[in-house]
C-alpha cells in the first residue's frame, strides 16, 4: 500500500512538474506571493526569460 | 542465493530476447503476431538498461555520486531546482517524444516490419540512448551548458559555428515537414480540420483560464481543455454530416498551408500566456495518455502484423519514398533509434534539474528507451493494416494515379492486394471522403491506431472516432512543434542578429519580434509549400531532408562527446561513442550522396531538375527545377559543415593523443555534495 501511495505520489509530482503547477509554487515561495493573476503574469515573464520550452521532433 | 538466482534471471531475459528478436527476424511468408516485438523489444531494453548503460556510468563516464550537481550548487528555484529522478525522467520525456517515432517508422514500414524492428531496436540501444545519456552528463558537468556551447569550448569555434547552423537548418525543415505532415492529414477532410480548428479557441480559453480565473491551476485546465477537444471531434462528425458547413472546412492543401503559416507567424508573436503555453499543455496532456493507451491497448489486443518482413521496396522503388534501406531507413526512423534533436534537450532544461550524477543514467540513458518504445508502437500500428490498404494512403497520386481504380490497380499490382471497393468502405469507416494519396505517415498511423483501439474499446461503430481521435492527437502535438520551434528559432535568430544591431536581441520589442518571427516562418514556410507542390508528395524529399539534418547534428553531438572522452583520457572506451559516430557518418553522408547526385529523378534532386528541364518548360517547372537545386544545396551545406567538425574534431583527438596538445577539459571544479547520502537509500 505504501509503495502504490509512493508511485501515485511520484506521478503527481512528475505531472505537476511538466506542467508548471511545482515551477509556480516555487516562485510564489520565492518571491513570498499568494496566487493571483498578477504574481500568474509574472512568473509566466520569468518562464519566458529563462526557457525556450524546445519539444522534439 | 540472490545472486545466483539474479543471474538466473537475466540469463533467462537474454533467451527470450533472443527468441522473440529471432522470430521477429527470421519468420516469413505468415504473419507474425505483435508480441514478439513487444517481448524482444523490452528484453533489449532490459538488457541494454542493465547491461550496457552501467557499463558507461562505471567505466567510461565513472559517475560519481558524491560529486554535487548544478541544480545543488547552483539552486536558485527558477531553472536550477533539485528534482526526484522520476520527474525529471518524466520532463525529459515528455520534451524528447515527438512525431518522429510516431511517423518514422510508419514511412520505413515500406520495407516491412523487419528494418524498422531491428534499427529501433539496435539504434536506441547502442546509439540514441548513449547520446542522451553522454550529453546528458557532460552538460551537468558544465552547469548545464548547451550543446553549442559545449561545441564550442570543447572543439573550437568552427564546433561552435555549425552547431548553431545546424540546429537553425533542423529546425526550419522539421517544421516545414512537420506543418506538411498535418497538411496532408487535414486536406478534404472537414471533420479533422474543424476538430484541430477547434483546438485553437480552446487553447486561448484556457490561457484566460490560467491567467484570470484559476492562476496556475495547469492540470486542471488541461482537463477541462482536454473535455472541450473530446467535444470538438464529437461535433467534427456533425460538421462532416452537414454539407453546407462540411463546406467551410473542406479545404485544399495550399489553403491549409496558408493557414498553417498564419498560425505559425501569430503563435510566435503572440504572448506567450495566450495560445502558445495552453497548447502545450493540452498536447503534452494527451500525447502522455494516448501513448499510454496505446501501449496497452496493443498488449491486450496482441493484433497479427499483416505486412510482411520484408517486402519487394527494399530495393529502393518504394512508392512511399525513393532509396534502399541503406542508408535510407536509418535517416528515415530518426528518433526512436538516434535523434540530434535529443542532445537540445539534453543539454537544455533538463541538466539543471538533475539531483546526483549516479541519476543521468535512468532519465538519459532510460528515457530514450521509452521513446524507442513509443517507435516499436509505431510500427506494430503501421504493421497490422493490411500491406494494400497501407500502400493505398502513403503512395502520391504521382505514382499510383488520381483515380481509385487505377491506384488499386498498380498497388495490387505490386503483389499487395487492396480493391477501390475495400478503401472505400475504410473511408467510410472512418468518417472520411477517402484515404487515397494521404501521404505524411499521420493518416496512416491513425488507422493503425484507430484499428486498435476500435478492437479494444467500443467495436467497428467507434472507429471513425478513434480515427479522429489519432488525427486530433497527431496534428495538436505537432503544431505544438511548430509554434514552439518558431519561437525557439526566433530566439536563436535574434540572439545572431543582436552582434549587428543590439536592439534587435531584444526578445520583448515588438519590431524585432515581428521581423524574425516573419524570416522564421518566411524559411519553413517556403519549404512546406515545395511540399505542397511536389508532384511526389512532398514527404518524398523533405522527409530525407530532414532526417539528414537530424542525423548530422546527432553527428555534432557525438563529436562533442567523443572528444570530451579523449580529453578525459578514458580513450580506450572512446569507441561507445566513436562506432555510434562512424555509423551516422556513414549514413548521413550516403544519403546526402545520393539525394543530391543519385542518377534516379526519385532519388537525386539534381537528377529530378535534369527531368524535369529536359521536358516542356513553364513556370510551374521552373519553379521545381529551382527547388530541387536549392535541396541540393541545402544538403551540400549541411554535410560541408558536418565535415568541418569531424576534421577539426580528429585534428583534435590526434593531437591529443599523440601529446601535441594539452587536453584541457572545461568542466565546473568538483564539489562535495549535502544530498548524497540521503538519496543513497
Amino acid at each position: 500500500m505504501n509503495r502504490l501511495r509512493k508511485i501515485l505520489w511520484t506521478l503527481l509530482a512528475a505531472l505537476r512538474e511538466i506542467f508548471d503547477e511545482a515551477a509556480y509554487q516555487r516562485f510564489l515561495q520565492r518571491a513570498s506571493l499568494a496566487s493571483s493573476p498578477q504574481a500568474y503574469a509574472e512568473f509566466l515573464r520569468e518562464q519566458e526569460r529563462i526557457s525556450t520550452r524546445p519539444r522534439c521532433c | 542465493m540472490k545472486k545466483s538466482l539474479l543471474f538466473l534471471l537475466w540469463i533467462a531475459v537474454a533467451l527470450v530476447g533472443m527468441l522473440a528478436v529471432g522470430v521477429v527476424a527470421v519468420r516469413r511468408g505468415e504473419p507474425i503476431n505483435a508480441m514478439w516485438l513487444v517481448v524482444g523489444a523490452a528484453c533489449c531494453y532490459a538488457l541494454g538498461y542493465r547491461f550496457y548503460s552501467k557499463f558507461i556510468a562505471a567505466k567510461m563516464l565513472a559517475l560519481d555520486a558524491l560529486r554535487a550537481t548544478p541544480a545543488e550548487r547552483l539552486e536558485n528555484g527558477r531553472d536550477y531546482v533539485v528534482t526526484s529522478k522520476w520527474v525529471v525522467f518524466g520532463h525529459h520525456f515528455a520534451a524528447i517524444a515527438g512525431p518522429g517515432p510516431l511517423v518514422g517508422p510508419v514511412l520505413a514500414a515500406q520495407f516491412g516490419y523487419l528494418p524498422g524492428t531491428l534499427w529501433v531496436l539496435a539504434g536506441a540501444v547502442f546509439a540514441g540512448c548513449v547520446q542522451d545519456f553522454v550529453i546528458l552528463l557532460f552538460s551537468v558537468r558544465r552547469d548545464g551548458k548547451s550543446l553549442t556551447e559545449m561545441a564550442k569550448t570543447e572543439i573550437g569555434r568552427v564546433g561552435g559555428f555549425v552547431a548553431y547552423a545546424a540546429v537553425m537548418s533542423i529546425l526550419v525543415i522539421l517544421l516545414a515537414v512537420a506543418a506538411l505532415i498535418v497538411v496532408n492529414a487535414l486536406k478534404a477532410s472537414p471533420w479533422g480540420t474543424f476538430t484541430i480548428a477547434m483546438t485553437i479557441p480552446i487553447a486561448l480559453l484556457m490561457g484566460v483560464y490560467l491567467r484570470r480565473i484559476r492562476p496556475g491551476r495547469v492540470l486542471e485546465v488541461s482537463l477541462v481543455g482536454f473535455i472541450l477537444v473530446m467535444l470538438a471531434i464529437w461535433g467534427g462528425q456533425w460538421v462532416s454530416e452537414h454539407p453546407p458547413v462540411a463546406g467551410i472546412f473542406t479545404l485544399t492543401a495550399p489553403a491549409l498551408a496558408l493557414l498553417i503559416i498564419v498560425y505559425g507567424f501569430a503563435a510566435s508573436a503572440m504572448p506567450v500566456w495566450l495560445l502558445l503555453a495552453p497548447r502545450d499543455y493540452l498536447s503534452t496532456f494527451v500525447k502522455l495518455g494516448t501513448i499510454a493507451l496505446l501501449g496497452v491497448g496493443i498488449v491486450v489486443l496482441h493484433p497479427t502484423l499483416h505486412m510482411p518482413a520484408l517486402t519487394r521496396f527494399v530495393d529502393g522503388t518504394g512508392p512511399v519514398f525513393a532509396g534502399k534501406i541503406f542508408p535510407f531507413a536509418f535517416i528515415t526512423i530518426a528518433c526512436g533509434a538516434i535523434s540530434g534533436f535529443h542532445s537540445l534537450i539534453s543539454s537544455g532544461t533538463t541538466p539543471k534539474l538533475i539531483a546526483r550524477e549516479t541519476e543521468t543514467r535512468i532519465v538519459g540513458y532510460g528515457a530514450m528507451m521509452a521513446e524507442s518504445a513509443v517507435a516499436v508502437m509505431a510500427i506494430i500500428a503501421a504493421c497490422v493494416m493490411q500491406p494494400g490498404v497501407y500502400f493505398a494512403i502513403n503512395s502520391p497520386a504521382g505514382i499510383v494515379g488520381q483515380a481509385p481504380a487505377a491506384a488499386a490497380a498498380t498497388i495490387s499490382g505490386w503483389g499487395f492486394p487492396v480493391t477501390a471497393a475495400d478503401m472505400q468502405a475504410l473511408a467510410h469507416a472512418v468518417g472520411e471522403q477517402t484515404l487515397y494519396n494521404r501521404t505524411g505517415g499521420a493518416p496512416a498511423f491513425a488507422v493503425g491506431m484507430a484499428s486498435i483501439f476500435s478492437n479494444s474499446l467500443g467495436g467497428q461503430a467507434l472507429m471513425a472516432l478513434w480515427y479522429h481521435f489519432a488525427i486530433m492527437f497527431e496534428a495538436l502535438f505537432i503544431l505544438t512543434v511548430l509554434d514552439a520551434g518558431t519561437r525557439v528559432a526566433r530566439f536563436m535568430l535574434q540572439d545572431a542578429l543582436a552582434h549587428v544591431y543590439k536592439p534587435l536581441g531584444r526578445t520583448s520589442w515588438y519590431p524585432s519580434i515581428l521581423a524574425t518571427s516573419a524570416l522564421v516562418v518566411a524559411a519553413w514556410g517556403y519549404f512546406l509549400w515545395q511540399g505542397v507542390k511536389d508532384p511526389l508528395g512532398g514527404i518524398n524529399s523533405l522527409w530525407p531532408l530532414f532526417g539528414i539534418s537530424n542525423q548530422l547534428l546527432a553527428t555534432v553531438a557525438l563529436c562533442v562527446a567523443t572528444t570530451i572522452i579523449v580529453k578525459m583520457h578514458r580513450t580506450k572506451y572512446v569507441l561507445v561513442t566513436l562506432t555510434p559516430l562512424a555509423w551516422l557518418v556513414a549514413i548521413t553522408f550516403t544519403a546526402s550522396w545520393h539525394k543530391v547526385f543519385d542518377p534516379s529523378p526519385r532519388i537525386g534532386f539534381l537528377a529530378q531538375a535534369r527531368q524535369l528541364a529536359a521536358g516542356p518548360t513553364t513556370s510551374e517547372t521552373a519553379r521545381l527545377i529551382f527547388n530541387n537545386r536549392l535541396d541540393a544545396v541545402v544538403t551540400g551545406i549541411l554535410v560541408v559543415m558536418v565535415a568541418l567538425v569531424l576534421l577539426e574534431s580528429t585534428r583534435q583527438w590526434l593531437e591529443i593523443l599523440r601529446g601535441k596538445k594539452e587536453s584541457r577539459l572545461s568542466e565546473s571544479p568538483f564539489v562535495m555534495t549535502r544530498i548524497a547520502e540521503e538519496g543513497q537509500g
